[in-house]
């Protein structure tokens, strides 16, 4: 099969629009929750969320009028303008503009979002209910669909080849990425624009993800406090938003134009709980045979990895993963690093392993592992090292990224070092 | 120009995000103003929001210009 590295990436994120703003507030230890201020909140369990950095375009801040004109923004709902941002810094970052038929059609375009365009939907009720159905706008279908982020991407970009999507809750961003490389490697696509996007803060996302028991609700008075992974007081994740997009290229479609190498992604694995909707199983099969595929596709073995970048939302779920990985490793335990990351960003759902993604090939380029905040006392024992509160520099050419959906979906992906070899 | 030509051209320049300049009174919506089918299906209905008509599908289909939609809301109007 062929490989396939990363050659671009672009992400908005409540640290920052930009992979490098982003990064940089991530290794330094910032944290991004607080209260949500811009709708109600007051009868909801859960007050607080990781919003993104709303302003003017400075500083980087997100301003979505750079992104999208404002007649384009009102026809879609947020998650697709965070595409489009993302998506145009992943290309320009790759410096890849495919201009004639031949670049275009080997240019596809794999987008996921777990949820897509809820608060359009919920809108859409309300004028469907109170004005009746000659007033739902032609652009209520085609501005809530998930695959339009891949549509508008492509429409914007013209690129012609596989237009594809993925619906895998949490999972998504992994899925979309790890199938995207699939796509190059079988020759379908030399370059795949892929990765996640989610814009799920609104009322009804915060009362039914509350529902399902998933939010933090115990920290609404300390917002910063509330992501906290691993740690004994965890109570549940902090809903985040953003987009994370790299873009994927066959190696020596990389080589011959001298593109700039992130790191090769090697491995890929895919698996199903057959559990529970919401939770995963409690002997963390799913999530061990999942790492394992993925290390098995990489032809590596569980001592090569440096570096994961957990799914560890916060929850109760958290130690069910490090059960499995403490699995996987065995006696290696003691000299893996693995963080989460959502405990700065919170939990962006179908974006969550996009962005984690870029955060591991980044962790490998400049060989430092992100911290877990606020991780002040783990509630199980480990020798792995699960980076808490600071950045750890150590050697990384070998990461995990892992993700983990309501419905029992996983997948984990491997990055390597590109060496040149 | 009319009150009516007035509302119509506001609604045209906030839907089409296009310059006041250009927005004519023979300026087709899909030729002259950027327009797809689907924002002229919703410029029908901002109209009928607007000045609280109706438009039945077959009259939208022959209102392609400004001049059209101002000439349609004054004669429903009348």
């Amino acid at each position: 099969m062929r490989r396939v590295v990363i050659t671009g990436t672009g992400m908005v994120s409540p640290l920052g629009c930009g992979t490098e703003a982003t990064w940089a507030r991530l290794i330094a230890g910032d944290n991004a929750a607080r209260r949500v201020t811009e709708f109600e909140v007051e009868d909801l369990p859960a007050k607080i969320a990781c919003r993104l950095p709303f302003g003017d375009g400075s500083n980087n801040t997100f301003n979505a009028d750079d992104w999208m004109e404002p007649k384009e923004q009102r026809k879609v709902d947020s998650f697709i303008v965070y595409a489009m941002a993302a998506a145009d810094m992943a290309l320009a970052d790759a410096g890849w503009k495919p201009e004639n038929d031949e670049d275009q059609i080997a240019t596809g375009v794999l987008i996921g979002s777990g949820i897509g365009g809820l608060e359009g939907i919920v809108e859409g009720g309300y004028t469907l209910r109170d004005k009746g159905p000659r007033r739902i706008s032609p652009f209520f279908i085609p501005g809530r669909l998930i695959n339009l982020a891949s549509g508008q991407v492509s429409i914007r970009h013209k690129l012609r080849g596989p237009n594809h999507s993925v619906v895998t809750a949490c999972s998504t961003g992994a899925h979309a990425i790890g199938d995207a490389m699939r796509l190059i490697a079988l020759g379908d696509a030399d370059v795949m624009v892929a990765g996640g996007a989610e814009s799920p803060i609104c009322r009804i996302s915060l009362a039914g993800f509350a529902a399902c028991k998933a939010l933090s609700t115990q920290h609404n008075d300390d917002p910063q406090r509330a992501s906290r992974p691993y740690d004994v007081d965890r109570d549940g994740f902090v809903m985040g938003e953003g987009a994370g997009i790299v873009i994927l290229e066959e190696l020596e479609h990389a080589k011959a134009r001298g593109a700039k190498i992130y790191a090769e992604v090697v491995g890929y694995g895919l698996s199903g709980d057959a559990y529970h909707i919401t939770a995963p199983s409690e002997d963390g099969d799913g999530a061990y045979r999942c790492m394992q595929m993925a290390l098995k596709r990489a032809g590596l073995t569980a001592a090569d990895v440096d570096y994961i970048n957990a799914h560890g939302t916060s929850t109760m779920a958290d130690t069910i993963e490090l059960g499995a990985v403490e699995r996987l490793v065995g006696e290696h335990a003691s000299k893996i690093s693995m963080s989460s990351t959502k405990s700065a960003i919170g939990h962006l759902l179908g974006a969550a392993g996009a962005v984690e993604a870029i955060f591991s090939a980044l962790a490998i380029r400049d060989n430092i592992a992100p911290p877990t905040l606020n991780l002040d006392n783990p509630s199980v024992e480990t020798k792995i090292d699960l980076v808490p509160h600071v950045a750890r520099k150590r050697e990384i050419n070998v990461a995990l990224s892992n993700s983990f959906g309501f419905g029992g979906t996983n997948a984990s992906l491997v990055l390597r070092r590109y060496t040149g070899a | 120009m009319s009150d009516i030509a007035e509302r119509v051209k506001k609604i045209v320049i906030d839907h089409l995000g296009v310059d006041a300049e250009k927005v004519s009174e023979g300026a087709s919506f899909i030729d002259d103003l950027g327009a797809d089918s689907l924002d002229t299906v919703e410029l029908v209905m901002a109209f009928e929001e607007e000045f609280g008509v109706e438009i039945p599908d077959d009259a939208a289909d022959s209102i392609l210009t400004v001049g059209d939609a101002v000439k349609f809301i004054e004669k429903a109007q009348a």
